[in-house]
C-alpha cells in the first residue's frame, strides 16, 4: 500500500494499458492514487461531516438562542442569556454532582479493573487468556438495559442483595450505611450508593481493555531487571509497572468518565430524584421544551471532555487505545 | 531467564481478579434465573417456583415481536451502511499518510467518544431545524453514524497486517481493480469485516440513548425495555425478553471473537 502513497503519475507505462471499461478504470486508479484516496474518503467524510458534525453545529447554534419565559417559544436571536442560566445555583449543583460522580466511578472502576487486567496481561496463558478476554468482552457487549435491569432486580427491597445480607445477619450494616447522609436513602435502589454501584458495573469493562493492552506492553525484562537490582515486588509494582501502565489507565478513564457523565438512564432508574446532567438535558428538551438550555447543558460535558482529552493526549494515552 | 516467583500470581491478585470477574457476571446470570420464576408481581428472591410458561406468553405478544422486528431491520441496514463507510475509511487511512489523516480518524471516533446523549440531542435538534419528521430512517441515520467506528477499528487492524505488496503484485500481474479486490483484498480482510459487521449489529441492536432522541412513535426493542424499566407492567415478559436479548447479543460477540482471534484481538476493543 505504500506505493499507493507515492505519486506515480509521471512514470511511463511499461505494459500496455488494460482493455475494457474495468481495465481503463483500474489503470486510472493505479495512476492517480491521490484521486483514488479522495474518492474513497468522500462518502464516509461526507456522511460523518454532514450528519454528525452538522448536527453538533445545529446543537451549538441552538444554545445561543433563548426561550421566552411567557410564551414558551424559542427566540431565535443570538444571546448568551441561556449560558447565564447554567450558573444558577440549581444548575451548578447538577454539574458538580455529575462531574463528582463521574470522577468517583472512574476511580472505583480503575481499582476493580486493575487486578483483572493485570492478571490477564501477566499471568493468564493460553486457554485462560481467552477465557479472560471473553470474560471481559461478554459483559462489556451485553445489553446495557439488561444490565441495568439486572441491578433493579438485585437492589429491590425483596431482591437478592437484601436476602443475602439477611442470611449473613448483616442487615444492620446496610441499615447503618443507608442512615448516612448523602450516600444513604430509603433503600439502595433510591440512593446515590445504588447509582454509583450500577455505574461502576456498567462502565468498568471499558476500563479493563485499554488497561490490559498497556500492561501487556510492559517489557518483562524490565520487571526482571528491577527484581535483580533488589526491588521488592511492591517496589517494582510502584516504580516500574504502574508508571508504564498509566497511559492505559488514563485511556480507560476517558470511557468511564465520559460515559458516566452523559448517562441519563441509570440515575433515572436507580437513584435519588436529584438530577444529573443527562437527565437535565433530557428533561429540558422533552417536557419543558427548552431546547436552548438543554443544548447549553450538553456543552458542559463537551468542554469537560475537551480538557480531559487534551490532558490524556499529553500523557500519551492515545497510543494505548 | 525468569525466576519462579514472577511466573506465579500472588494469591491476593488471584482473589481480586476472580472477585472482579464474578462482579461482572453474576448480575447477568441472575437474569437467567428470573426468566423462570413463577412470581409475577415482585422481584422476590429466591423465586418461589420455576415455570416455563412465560416463554409461551412472550411468544404470543405482538408488541414484543414488532419491537424485535424493527430492531433487527434498523440494525441490519445500519450495519450495511457502516460496513461500506467504515471499510472505505479504513482502506484510505491505513498505509497512507496525508494531511488531515488524524482529523479523519478523530471524526470517525468522535460519535462514540462523546456521550451518547450529545449525539442524540444533536441529531434531534438538527432534525427539528431541518424539519425532518421522525421515522424509521432517522433511527438508521443515528445508528449508522456510531456503528462506523466499530467496522473501522476492525478493518484498520487487519489492513495493518495485510501487506500492500500483494495488491501491487496483483495489479502488476494484470488483474484489474475489481479482480484485485475480489481475489486479493477481500479474502484478506473478509473475516475482519464480518466481525466488525457483527459487532456493529450488536451495538445497534442494543442502542437506546441515541434512539430515544431519533425515534418518533417507533419502538425498538431497547425502547420497549426502557418503558418496562421505568413503569414495570409485565415483569415476567420483561424477564424473558431480557434473557433472550442477552443470548442474542452473546452470539455475534462470540462469533466475532473466533473470526479475529488469530492475530488482531481488536474485535471488541472499545465499544
Amino acid at each position: 500500500m505504500s506505493a499507493l502513497a507515492a505519486d506515480r503519475t509521471g512514470a511511463p507505462a511499461i505494459l500496455a494499458g488494460r482493455g475494457g471499461v474495468f481495465g481503463a478504470m483500474s489503470d486510472w486508479v493505479w495512476r492517480h492514487p491521490r484521486m483514488f484516496l479522495f474518492l474513497m474518503l468522500t462518502p464516509p467524510v461526507l456522511w460523518l461531516g454532514i450528519i454528525y458534525i452538522g448536527s453538533l453545529f445545529a446543537l451549538l447554534l441552538q444554545s445561543f438562542f433563548s426561550i421566552d419565559e411567557f410564551s414558551g417559544l424559542i427566540n431565535r436571536e443570538f444571546t448568551l442569556k441561556t449560558y447565564g442560566e447554567l450558573f444558577l445555583p440549581q444548575n451548578v449543583d447538577i454539574v458538580v454532582r455529575t462531574v463528582l460522580m463521574a470522577a468517583l466511578v472512574t476511580i472505583a472502576s480503575a481499582i476493580v479493573a486493575f487486578p483483572i487486567a493485570y492478571y490477564a496481561a501477566r499471568y493468564a496463558k493460553g486457554k485462560w487468556k481467552a477465557a479472560f478476554y471473553l470474560g471481559v468482552m461478554l459483559p462489556l457487549w451485553s445489553s446495557y438495559l439488561v444490565k441495568v435491569y439486572a441491578w433493579k432486580l438485585i437492589l429491590a427491597k425483596e431482591g437478592i442483595l437484601n436476602w443475602f445480607l439477611a442470611k449473613l445477619h448483616l442487615t444492620w450494616l446496610l441499615d447503618a450505611w443507608l442512615a448516612l447522609p448523602i450516600v444513604g436513602g430509603n433503600s439502595l435502589s433510591v440512593s446515590y450508593t445504588g447509582t454509583f454501584l450500577v455505574f461502576v458495573y456498567v462502565w468498568m469493562p471499558f476500563m479493563i481493555v485499554p488497561m490490559q493492552a498497556a500492561l501487556e506492553r510492559v517489557p518483562g525484562n524490565l520487571i526482571e531487571a528491577s527484581a535483580d537490582l533488589g526491588a521488592a515486588p511492591r517496589q517494582t509494582f510502584r516504580n516500574v509497572i504502574l508508571p508504564l501502565a498509566m497511559p492505559g489507565v488514563i485511556a480507560g478513564s476517558i470511557f468511564t468518565f465520559s460515559l458516566t457523565m452523559g448517562d441519563y438512564i441509570i440515575p433515572q432508574i436507580i437513584g435519588t430524584s436529584r438530577l444529573f446532567i443527562g437527565q437535565a438535558v433530557y428533561a429540558h428538551q422533552g417536557t419543558a421544551g427548552n431546547i436552548p438550555l438543554a443544548a447549553a447543558f450538553t456543552v458542559v460535558p463537551i468542554v469537560v471532555m475537551g480538557f480531559y482529552l487534551w490532558f490524556a493526549k499529553r500523557q500519551g494515552a492515545f497510543d494505548a487505545l | 531467564m525468569s525466576s519462579d516467583r514472577s511466573q506465579r500470581a500472588p494469591v491476593g491478585l488471584k482473589v481480586a481478579a476472580a472477585a472482579g470477574l464474578l462482579f461482572l457476571h453474576l448480575p447477568i446470570l441472575i437474569i437467567f434465573v428470573y426468566a423462570f420464576t413463577t412470581e409475577e408481581k415482585s422481584y422476590v428472591w429466591p423465586p418461589p417456583g420455576f415455570t416455563t410458561q412465560w416463554f409461551a406468553v412472550t411468544w404470543n405478544r405482538p408488541d414484543v415481536w414488532e419491537a424485535l422486528t424493527l430492531s433487527v431491520q434498523v440494525a441490519a441496514i445500519s450495519t450495511v451502511i457502516a460496513l461500506v463507510l467504515g471499510t472505505l475509511c479504513a482502506a484510505a487511512i491505513s498505509g497512507t499518510s496525508f494531511f488531515g489523516r488524524e482529523t479523519i480518524s478523530l471524526l470517525v471516533i468522535l460519535p462514540i467518544a462523546l456521550p451518547g446523549i450529545i449525539t442524540g440531542i444533536a441529531l434531534r435538534s438538527a432534525f427539528s431545524l431541518a424539519e425532518i419528521p421522525f421515522s424509521f430512517w432517522t433511527i438508521v441515520l443515528g445508528h449508522a453514524t456510531f456503528c462506523v467506528v466499530v467496522v473501522y477499528n476492525n478493518a484498520v487492524a487487519r489492513f495493518r497486517r495485510t501487506s500492500g505488496s500483494m495488491i501491487e503484485a496483483s495489479m502488476d500481474l494484470g488483474a484489474d481493480a475489481f479482480q484485485t479486490f475480489r481475489h486479493v483484498i477481500l479474502p484478506n480482510i473478509g473475516t475482519a469485516l464480518v466481525a466488525g459487521g457483527m459487532l456493529a449489529f450488536a451495538l445497534s441492536f442494543d442502542e437506546v440513548i441515541v434512539t430515544t432522541f431519533t425515534a418518533g412513535q417507533q419502538q425498538t426493542l431497547p425502547i420497549w425495555m426502557l418503558e418496562e424499566l421505568v413503569r414495570p407492567r409485565q415483569r415476567p415478559v420483561t424477564n424473558v425478553v431480557a434473557m433472550v436479548v442477552v443470548i442474542v447479543t452473546f452470539l455475534p460477540i462470540l462469533a466475532a471473537y473466533y473470526l479475529t482471534r488469530d492475530g488482531d484481538q481488536i474485535a471488541g476493543a472499545g465499544k
